[in-house]
């Protein structure tokens, strides 16, 4: 297959991922600004653009985190690489350039959704509810992903748009625990209380993992369950551990049909490795912020060696 | 202007569209338009759209689609697809014959400064003969009608005529759309072509070529107006849809890269102009292009589909002695004719054309998409006496024809059901074969009495069905 085309499509799926993504952190952002705090709403605005790793961006252009400027900013702002409207039209143009590798399935439901966007970006924004929006993100995003899995020849490209899927989910889910961690850095005595295990459940509600989180573990929700399921639990559809096996999964994939190795899939079964041999206590010895900080950066190298292997074309 | 409607003989309605009578009577105007929002639904989720070079605007604008559909009987086919055929062999022959030893200018049929002082003449590939002797693989020629059984060419395309996927597209949505005058009429099916069209790319492949060639389509990018109809072809042929950048050359072949690393390229169907193709040999200021690729092509590693140096055949100026060509090449009497055409660089021609603007079609000898024209019947007075500017200043740059009375095809429009003016592309495939599907794009003038065709100017599309006999 192309590098081009393949690279096309890793990155339809990681669009696609991060728009969903970013009406999770919407969601969640709202559903603690519900809450009374010590703090306000303000700073818990602040802190998620802080995990998503755009406070600098939105600081830039509107100033102070109010609510309605977030959420122009994370669902409409096309100045915004990462919002929900640029993610959509990115992962749809993207799609457009690879038509041929995709089913009329797949290019259906990258097109509908951003045609309905089109038609959202019309609408009066005050007739537009937050929840309304991000439960049409998210309905969109299983759409695509469910016409990818239903539809698509499992070849290559299907190995490059999973590939895409699990690198990007698994940066979300660790930088979506990250929120908490930035909400609850500047007051420490809350660890525990009833205002934290609020918190967790919040995260779990956005990543739609509520109910499953209960069937698995069952009693109070605590920061080390929490962990346990969103990171080492490999029955969890978004934990880290379920991302990392997918890419060694289809890393090797891609390997055995090409006959050939590269430093990705050494860099994938390490990136397992280090989840698989970790434990709810050391990560909260390490710390949790700095564990998933080492997550992020192993990760991001796992996706340069990918673009080096397989995307740039460069390989002979 | 007497104007002939396709589907009426006086009163009578003509054999070909005595079905589309009834159809159209009795379809209530609820499922008219019903019919037509979800034509434009399904081009819109296909995304088969078309965006005007330097308009701005919506690069997803749509094409206007017309339900109502054109119609050919066998009879008037056949005289059609034998005249297109010879056509594209004696444009073929010519293109071989100019690289070569110029058989035809010798004999002082052409004048020799219309060939090698024109621009599209490609100095770089002289002398070189491309696989099978075809230049030109994909020949749209575009064709008027102004009477039952008048038919004009008004110019050839062999670079790389664009609009197929119109043409398969519209009877993708006409099946769906209105299953039952497919089971009421004969059409023959035009979904051969792509596979025509691989077989046709395959058939050139280039001399060093070993075991089954590998065929790409190689385009400007999403960007280009025509990407969709790019993508679609590569899809129908199961081939690689390449850009410039992927491609790249090392020793004696061109290679594309691939998540597997180099894979060899033996045809490459481009739908860039020539002088993007190698900057090394063409624009040095050209991103497009594969450097290297000219040499390959010159030396039998790739074959260039079409050819560069395949434009020279397409030119305004040279389109005038297609017919001499005919006789030249083949020994045969042009089955279709050209529109009169005066060539505004000849001092008598252009005289006759300065006494008569007001009744003339004026053109760019390389313009295309309708641009740059001036229809005389229809211009302002400003707009005649700009044009005799220009063409006092630079008389060999334009061409000039009759007005013709094309003929119309009744449409859909606001008020019920009307005759607008209408052309014809169909396809024509050369390699080792020669071979039309039967069909092409009817292009629409929607506005009222207007001539105009081009997509670009307003027009639409409609579904062109050939009856099978």
């Amino acid at each position: 297959m192309l590098s081009r085309t393949a690279d096309n499509l890793y990155w339809i799926a990681r669009y696609m991922e991060r728009a969903d993504t970013i009406a999770r952190l919407l969601e969640v952002g709202s559903r603690i600004s519900l809450l009374p705090s010590a703090h306000g709403y303000r700073s818990e605005w602040d802190s998620l653009l802080q995990a998503a790793g755009l406070a600098t961006l939105f600081a830039r252009k509107y100033g102070d985190p109010v609510q309605r400027n977030i959420e122009s900013f994370l669902f409409f702002d096309r100045d915004n690489p990462s919002s929900v409207a640029s993610c959509l039209t990115a992962a749809r143009e993207n799609g457009r350039i690879v038509r041929t590798a995709l089913t009329t399935q797949v290019w259906d439901a990258l097109n509908t959704a951003f045609q309905e966007l089109k038609q959202l970006e019309r609408a009066e924004r005050s007739t537009l509810e937050l929840s309304r929006l991000t439960d049409w993100v998210m309905r969109h995003a299983a759409m695509v992903r469910g016409a990818i899995d239903a539809t698509l020849l499992r070849d290559d490209g299907f190995n490059f748009l999973n590939i895409g899927y699990y690198l990007e989910r698994g940066d979300n889910t660790a930088r979506l625990m990250d929120v908490k961690y930035y909400v609850l850095l500047p007051r420490v005595e809350f660890v525990g209380s009833g205002l934290d295990n609020y918190q967790w459940t919040t995260l779990l509600r956005a990543m739609g993992a509520h109910r499953a989180f209960h069937w698995a573990y069952g009693g109070e929700v605590t920061a080390a369950k929490i962990a346990d399921f969103l990171i080492l639990n490999p029955q969890s559809p978004r934990s880290l551990a379920t991302c990392a096996a997918g890419l060694v999964n289809h890393l090797g994939r891609v390997a055995k049909a090409y006959g050939r190795e590269t430093l990705a899939q050494e860099k994938a079964r390490e990136l397992l490795a280090g989840i698989e041999r970790a434990t709810t206590d050391a990560i909260f010895d390490e710390g949790l912020h700095e564990f998933l900080s080492r997550y992020i950066g192993e990760a991001a190298d796992l996706a340069n060696a990918i673009h080096e292997a397989y995307l740039s074309g460069e390989m002979r | 202007m007497s104007q002939f409607n396709e589907m009426y003989q006086g009163a009578a309605v003509r054999v070909p569209y005595a079905r589309l009578q009834d159809w159209v009577a009795t379809m209530p105007q609820e499922l008219r338009s019903l019919k037509q929002a979800e034509a434009e639904a399904l081009f819109r989720r296909i995304g088969i759209t078309f965006a005007v070079y330097g308009e701005g605007g919506d690069p997803d604008r749509l094409i206007p689609f017309d339900m109502f559909p054109r119609v050919f009987n066998a009879a008037e086919w056949g005289k059609l697809e034998k005249g297109i055929k010879q056509r594209a062999r004696a444009l073929n022959a010519f293109l071989v014959d100019v690289y070569g030893r110029g058989e035809i200018i010798r004999a002082g049929r052409i004048p020799a400064r219309l060939v090698y002082q024109n621009e599209a003449y490609e100095k770089a590939v002289a002398g070189f003969v491309p696989p099978k002797g075809v230049y030109s693989h994909i020949v749209g020629v575009d064709i008027v009608r102004t009477g039952p059984d008048e038919f004009y060419v008004l110019e050839d395309n062999c670079r790389t005529p664009s609009g197929v996927s119109y043409m398969l597209e519209s009877r993708e949505i006409m099946m769906r759309m209105f299953p039952d005058l497919f089971r009421e009429n004969r059409i023959e099916p035009v979904d051969g072509y792509s596979e025509k069209l691989r077989r046709t790319l395959a058939s050139v492949a280039p001399r060093k070529c070993r075991g089954e060639p590998t065929v790409v389509i190689l385009t400007p990018g999403h960007f280009n107006s025509a990407y969709y109809e790019h993508s679609l072809l590569a899809d129908l042929m199961g081939v690689e849809l390449v850009e410039g950048q992927d491609l790249f050359v090392d020793g004696e072949f061109v290679y594309m890269r691939t998540t597997e690393g180099p894979r060899r390229v033996d045809v490459i169907y481009r739908r860039i102009d020539d002088a993007f193709l190698d900057p090394l040999c063409f624009r040095p200021d050209s991103m497009l292009g594969v450097p290297g690729l000219m040499d390959v092509y010159r030396s039998g590693g790739v074959t260039i589909c079409s050819a560069p140096g395949a434009g020279v055949a397409d030119d305004k100026a040279v389109y005038t002695y297609v017919p001499e060509m005919v006789r030249f090449y083949l020994g045969e009497e042009p089955i279709l004719q050209n529109v009169p055409t005066w060539q505004c660089g000849k001092p008598d021609d252009l005289g006759h054309v300065l006494d008569k603007l007001p009744d003339l079609v004026v053109k760019e000898v390389h313009g295309s998409g309708g641009y740059g024209m001036l229809v005389g019947p229809k211009a302002s007075k400003d707009e005649i006496e700009r044009f005799r500017l220009k063409l006092t200043e630079d008389p060999g740059n334009y061409i000039a024809q009759p007005t013709l009375a094309l003929s119309t095809v009744p449409t859909f429009v606001e008020e019920g059901v009307a005759p607008r003016h209408v052309d014809l592309r169909p396809y024509c495939l050369v390699g080792e074969r020669i071979e039309l599907v039967p069909g092409g794009l009817t292009r629409v003038a929607l506005k009222e009495g207007s001539l105009v065709v081009n997509s670009s100017q307003g027009g639409g599309v409609k579904d062109t069905w050939v009856l099978a006999e």
